[in-house]
């Protein structure tokens, strides 16, 4: 069972077991407009809370990735440095971006859940 | 009855017919001339010079001797000059009309500028000659400094860097030597950057591998004090602040900024490409900053791109002026000289963090600067600011009812709008600036700063009449409102009246193609 948490920051992550996949949210994607260019980290980097885990370049726009939790990056999402299109067309699943391993799962349960998440970009129009 | 001339011709437009519709047998449509890559036009064997056949010699580069052609085209000097000119005429330039590109100003470049650099004097020397030679271009240098301290309060100038970014980067490394002077270039390794910062200031700090940390805005547009004094601590080398910033807002708070930066231990570093709102008015020096750089090409006038490099001037604080870069002009008894090397240097009682070019800068970009600073006179440059703040808070004024403006006025130099009044209409800011293109008009800069929604930025310079003005503001409103009223055929696929129409910046960003390659030659029939 998984479960899906949020940041301030359009973030999601979705942790399984210790795992946690990170992408950027729907609402996210839809402001950048199409994405022209996923810039991904190395596997093995460690990164803590807040630091930047990816950069994500639209036509509109070049932004940071920031990482919702602190662990060790296991893998990334190679398939969007060729079609950086899959996050306007999939946010929220085929367009993740990192996954890491999780050093501290009560960074997670402190973030957002979906329905805080939803209140708070209403709360942004 | 309608006009006639005396050779009883109709001189009206005549009977309007469907442009469109006709096709012609050039692809032309009369003055809108079709033009290919100048590859296309190639014709092998034709050369802008005749030149003679060399005579029999034996060639030593063996099997590094080039065997095919080189790929250049063949053309002559009518192909190049009539290919370049018809280029130049689908272009849109400052000579051509209002041009109002937000944080870049965009002002008229005076003639007198282009008379004064073509000077043989100056535009006919080389960076190699003997310096008793050229006494008068280096005197023009030190002119040109002694006005941008002036101007600026600070003592020192470093004169060589290309552009403004190549400035930051400069003063950037003047201020890692002075780190580097007193022993905290490796503790001091966080660089604070406002969010509304233009772009190449977190990328200066990152070449110089430093981390950025963004400061928050207020929501009134500028920086939130508290939450930067907050990052303040031991490991931060340098804040890079803009001010006036990119929404166009004076930061009010700037000496307590430059205050609390000095106590930390850290250094103040401004990005002077907004110095157009302030020049003459406000000395940054006198507000704690320790480096500036100046955009020749923004406040003083000099072309934008035209000509080769630009010139990107950093003026330096008491604090780093020992670190400026070689070479830079001093003037003794034998007259000017430019120092050239670490040994001068040391004699002059200075030390260079080292050289960011391998001359003195640019100098054609020099002469139109100076040339502008004397024909204006500081009286003058003192108007050229207020002038140009007064035009840009014209439009912000004229324009805040029927776009919306994020923040309260009034600005400075520039006017920033945001997409609210696009809302619910189906028509984006991209649309909006694509219709202006139909209009006869260079877009604004748009989606940026990033800190407002679908930004649209205006800077008029004080170059443009209140008569250029209202006509802009009068196409504003007139498109505003056509948005508004769900009228979505100015907007849909423009522009229309454009050589080409909405291109597929998606497209070409995924897959861009940089290289033009020649067809695959025909197979031959079978």
């Amino acid at each position: 069972m998984s479960e899906i948490r949020f940041t301030d920051q359009h973030e999601w992550v979705r942790v399984e077991g210790d795992t946690a996949t990170i992408g950027i949210t729907d609402y996210a994607q839809e402001q950048l407009g199409d994405v022209v260019y996923v810039e991904l980290p190395e596997v093995g980097k460690t990164v803590a809370a807040g630091d930047e885990a990816a950069v994500v370049e639209s036509v509109k726009a070049a932004s940071e990735v920031y990482a919702p939790v602190s662990g060790e990056v296991v893998e990334v999402n190679a398939d969007l440095e060729g079609q950086p299109g899959g996050v306007n067309e999939d946010a929220m699943g085929r367009g993740w971006f990192v996954k890491l391993k999780l050093s501290d799962k009560s960074e997670f349960t402190k973030l957002m859940d979906e329905d805080a998440y939803k209140a708070f970009v209403e709360g942004l129009a | 009855m309608s006009a006639m001339n005396n050779q009883g011709r109709p001189t009206g437009a005549g009977e309007a017919t469907s442009s469109n519709s006709i096709q012609t047998y050039t692809g032309n449509r009369g003055l809108r001339l079709e033009e290919p890559l100048i590859f296309e036009l190639d014709n092998p064997g034709a050369c802008g010079v005749d030149l003679d056949e060399p005579d029999a010699f034996t060639s030593r580069l063996g099997s590094l001797e080039r065997k095919a052609r080189i790929g250049l085209p063949g053309v002559s000097e009518p192909d190049v000059m009539r290919h370049f000119v018809r280029l130049s005429r689908k272009n849109y330039s400052i000579d051509a009309g209002l041009y109002p590109l937000g944080s870049c100003t965009m002002k008229h470049n005076p003639r007198l500028n282009e008379k004064m650099a073509r000077l043989a004097g100056f535009g006919d020397v080389h960076p190699l000659q003997p310096q008793k030679t050229v006494q008068g271009a280096l005197e023009l240098m030190d002119t040109l400094a002694h006005w941008l301290k002036e101007l600026t309060g600070m003592p020192a100038v470093a004169l060589s860097p290309k552009a403004g970014a190549h400035g930051e980067l400069c003063g950037m490394m003047a201020i890692r030597a002075a780190l580097a002077a007193r022993g905290e270039a490796e503790t001091r390794t966080r660089i604070l950057v406002p969010e509304s910062a233009h772009g190449t200031n977190p990328a200066t700090a990152a070449l110089l591998n430093y981390k950025v940390d963004e400061i928050p805005a207020t929501a009134e547009g500028r920086v939130d004090l508290a939450a930067f004094k907050a990052k303040l601590g031991p490991d931060v080398a340098a804040i890079m602040l803009t001010n006036p910033n990119t929404c166009g807002l004076f930061e009010r708070d700037i000496i307590d900024i430059a205050d609390a930066v000095h106590a930390a231990g850290a250094y103040f570093y401004c990005d002077g490409a907004n110095f157009n709102a302030i020049v003459g008015r406000v000395r940054p020096g006198d507000l704690g900053i320790d480096a500036m750089h100046i955009n020749l090409h923004k406040t003083f006038s000099t072309p934008h791109g035209g000509g080769g490099p630009g010139a990107g001037p950093v003026v330096l604080s008491a604090a780093l002026a020992p670190f400026a870069p070689l070479p830079y002009v001093v003037h003794s008894a034998d007259g000017f000289k430019l120092v050239e090397t670490m040994g001068e240097a040391k004699v002059d009682g200075t030390d260079p963090f080292g050289r960011m070019v391998a001359f003195h800068g640019q100098m054609g970009m020099f002469v139109r600067a100076v040339a502008y600073m004397m024909s204006h006179g500081s009286d003058g440059l003192r108007q050229v600011a207020e002038d140009a703040v007064l035009n840009a808070n014209y439009v912000l004024a004229s324009l805040k009812d029927d776009l919306s403006a994020p923040f309260e006025g009034p600005c400075m130099h520039e006017a920033l709008f945001d997409d609210r009044f696009l809302k619910g209409t189906g028509v984006e800011t991209l649309d909006f600036a694509k219709a202006m293109i139909d209009e006869g008009y260079h877009p604004m800069t748009m989606y940026f700063p990033l800190v407002v929604h679908g930004a649209l930025l205006i800077e008029p310079t004080e170059t443009e009449s209140k008569k250029t003005l209202d006509q802009f503001i009068g196409t504003l409103k007139h498109l505003a409102k056509a948005a508004k009223g769900n009228d979505k055929t100015l907007f849909t696929g423009a522009p229309h009246f454009a050589p080409r129409h909405r291109l597929d910046e998606t497209l070409a960003a995924r897959n861009p193609v940089l290289r033009w390659q020649p067809a695959a030659p025909k197979q031959a029939a079978e």
